[in-house]
């Protein structure tokens, strides 16, 4: 990369009657390159996102003219039950789903074994998450059902039950992550497994010779060299808590008596349903909920920075 | 290796291992493996109950048969690949161009695009969902594939930026320097030097864009409605509502619905685990 420059100025002492256009091609070649992804992503998700910002001032049903009222709808967020709800919900699924990252790890240990039949087994512990979520949610669904899920049959075998979870206001949030943690916990299975494969095998038996085994190794040895993975499991799964959208649709549509909503469900409601066409207000919501992704996405962007310093 | 391993453990160990990880797998896909039994039984046993017992008649024949030919469900299946190809095709082949141009060439504000791309890949749906909807009610394509595909098009080359550029980094950069100094020009190198040596990744990218565009659940909501347009994750949810109690009918349909992913990933494993490790492993 930084001989760039050089190779320009040779390419140029070539050939003193170059164009203009062939001394310049290198500044503007990757202009050309960039220019057709540039333009369709600014216009379909850079602009976006300002125009969600200004709309959040405004009250508007998406057919008439929009009306200006300052912050008017934030203010209106502060005092509103519902947004509580889901802002302390998505604290829940942002909490819990990070569970998938030590299960995940869990049963990559388990599987990094070479036994016959063993890599069949991994591709199909990996199943939960090339499956769609609305068919995630729908199975589940059927999982809970009070009257037949398989859930109570097996409570029922310990003395247990029933247990309406999608219809118990305090128990839906968590059986709806329980849901969204089995495909998650198999993206972090395979981070994990292919990151153990990279696990250097000189270090593990030295310290398996200086006497450390097990939980020792494991945390001193093992999970230092994974860093890359975990942290990249940090990410995404980060970025599903806050997504979370499709398997509470599915599952619950936000009920009962919106105990399951988060704030991505509660914008689309408020903006997009029967329940009234709010699109200032539901911008609002979004806002809040992109300030709160921001702080994970500069760190994020932070530390690529910082890897991309010791690059070339 | 961690953990140590089994073929250095005692015998009674290993034979415990070799039962453990089928009875472990069978317990973690027990969901799907319920959905799978109950797309093979006859109405009669949901009504007298036997949801977990075995099918009293085989009727996975005549299930899936009234799905592909008594519903929607074969129009929802084409216009999921209707929107799913041209988005895989159309996101990988900008990303191509904008992965170049910032893993080879150094100019001001390279890095800022980047990043851009970057963030804009994880920004929560809803920031962008009015505008968006707004802007494709504007241009006619409200309810339509191609309002589909060219947005998932855009959002997508967010995620496919970022991992194009990281692999050009990787690459030898002397090929690109020897080409210079040999006088090729730009478009022919990134044409025959650097795209050819993208194989891998654009393999990669495309199995995980498919999987992604395939199960996407929402936009196909906020930018579609109806089956004339709507892709298989939207219309399962349409089936749901006609055939609530028919949990035979539904497990059928879902199965199908899940499939096309599914065999992607078999077919294509490597690939797209090499995708969806990127950057995990160094």
């Amino acid at each position: 990369m930084n001989l760039a420059p050089e190779t320009r100025s040779s390419a140029s002492a070539s050939g003193s009657r170059d164009s203009w256009l062939r001394r310049n091609r290198q500044t503007l070649a990757p202009w050309l390159f960039l220019a057709p992804g540039v333009i369709f992503f600014l216009f379909y998700v850079i602009f976006p996102i300002v125009q969600s910002f200004n709309l959040s001032f405004y009250r508007w049903d998406g057919l008439g003219d929009p009306q200006f009222v300052g912050m008017e709808n934030y203010r209106e967020l502060m005092d509103d039950r519902a947004f509580e709800v889901s802002l302390w919900n998505n604290l829940k699924w942002l909490l819990l789903y990070l569970l998938a990252i030590p299960a995940g790890l869990f049963i990559a240990l388990f599987l990094n074994q070479t036994v016959t039949g063993i890599r069949l087994y991994k591709s199909l512990f990996f199943f939960p998450f090339v499956i769609s979520q609305v068919v995630v949610g729908l199975v589940f669904s059927w999982f809970y059902d009070p009257t037949f899920g398989l859930l109570n049959q097996v409570l029922g075998w310990v003395g247990l039950g029933p247990l309406n979870v999608l219809g118990d206001p305090t128990l839906v949030t968590y059986g709806i992550i329980a849901a969204g943690l089995w495909p998650q916990t198999a993206y972090c299975m395979i981070l994990y497994l292919t990151g153990l494969n990279a696990v250097d095998p000189e270090q593990v038996e030295a310290a398996r010779l200086d006497g450390a085994k097990g939980a020792k190794m494991l945390w001193y040895v093992i999970i230092p060299q994974l860093r890359p993975a975990t942290f990249v499991a940090f990410v995404v799964t980060i970025i599903g808590a806050l997504r979370s959208f499709d398997l509470i649709s599915i599952m619950t549509n936000g009920g009962p008596f919106g105990s399951s909503r988060v704030l991505s469900f509660y914008m689309f409601e408020k903006a997009l349903s029967e329940y009234g066409f709010r699109m200032g207000y539901g911008a609002a919501i979004a806002v809040v909920l992109f300030l709160i992704m921001l702080c994970f996405i500069a760190y994020f962007l932070w530390s690529m920075y910082q890897d991309d310093k010791g690059g070339r | 290796m961690f953990p140590k391993p089994i073929q250095n453990s005692s015998r009674g160990w290993q034979a415990t291992y070799q039962a453990l990880v089928p009875t472990a797998l069978v317990l973690w896909l027990l969901p799907l493996i319920a959905v799978a039994i109950f797309s093979i039984k006859p109405d009669v046993d949901f009504t007298t109950g036997n949801y977990w017992g075995m099918p009293s008649s085989f009727e996975g024949a005549s299930n899936y048969g009234k799905v592909f030919f008594g519903s929607d469900m074969p129009r929802y299946l084409l216009n999921s690949v209707l929107i799913t190809v041209p988005t895989v095709i159309g996101a990988v082949a900008l990303s191509c161009m904008t992965g170049f141009a910032l893993g080879v060439y150094k100019f001001r504000g390279n890095l800022l695009l980047f990043f851009m791309f970057v963030a804009g890949n994880f920004v929560p749906f809803q920031i962008l969902m009015v505008p968006v909807r707004d802007l494709t009610l504007d241009m006619g394509l409200y309810n339509t594939k191609t309002g589909l595909v060219l947005f998932h098009i855009a959002f997508q080359t967010g995620f496919c930026t970022l991992f194009m550029r990281n692999f050009i980094r990787a690459l030898p950069f002397e090929l690109i320097e020897a080409a210079r100094v040999e006088g090729v020009a730009e478009w022919r190198i990134f044409w025959f030097v650097v795209l050819p040596l993208m194989k891998p990744a654009i393999a990669a990218l495309s199995v995980l864009i498919f999987t992604f565009i395939w199960n996407d659940y929402f936009w196909a909501v906020v930018l579609t409605q109806g089956a004339e347009s709507q892709p298989v994750t939207a219309g399962i949810t349409s089936f749901n509502a006609q055939y609530r109690a028919a949990y035979h009918l539904m497990s059928a349909g879902s199965i199908v619905a899940a499939l096309p992913p599914v065999a992607m990933f078999f077919l294509m494993q490597r690939h797209f685990i090499a995708g969806l490790t990127l950057g995990a492993v160094k």
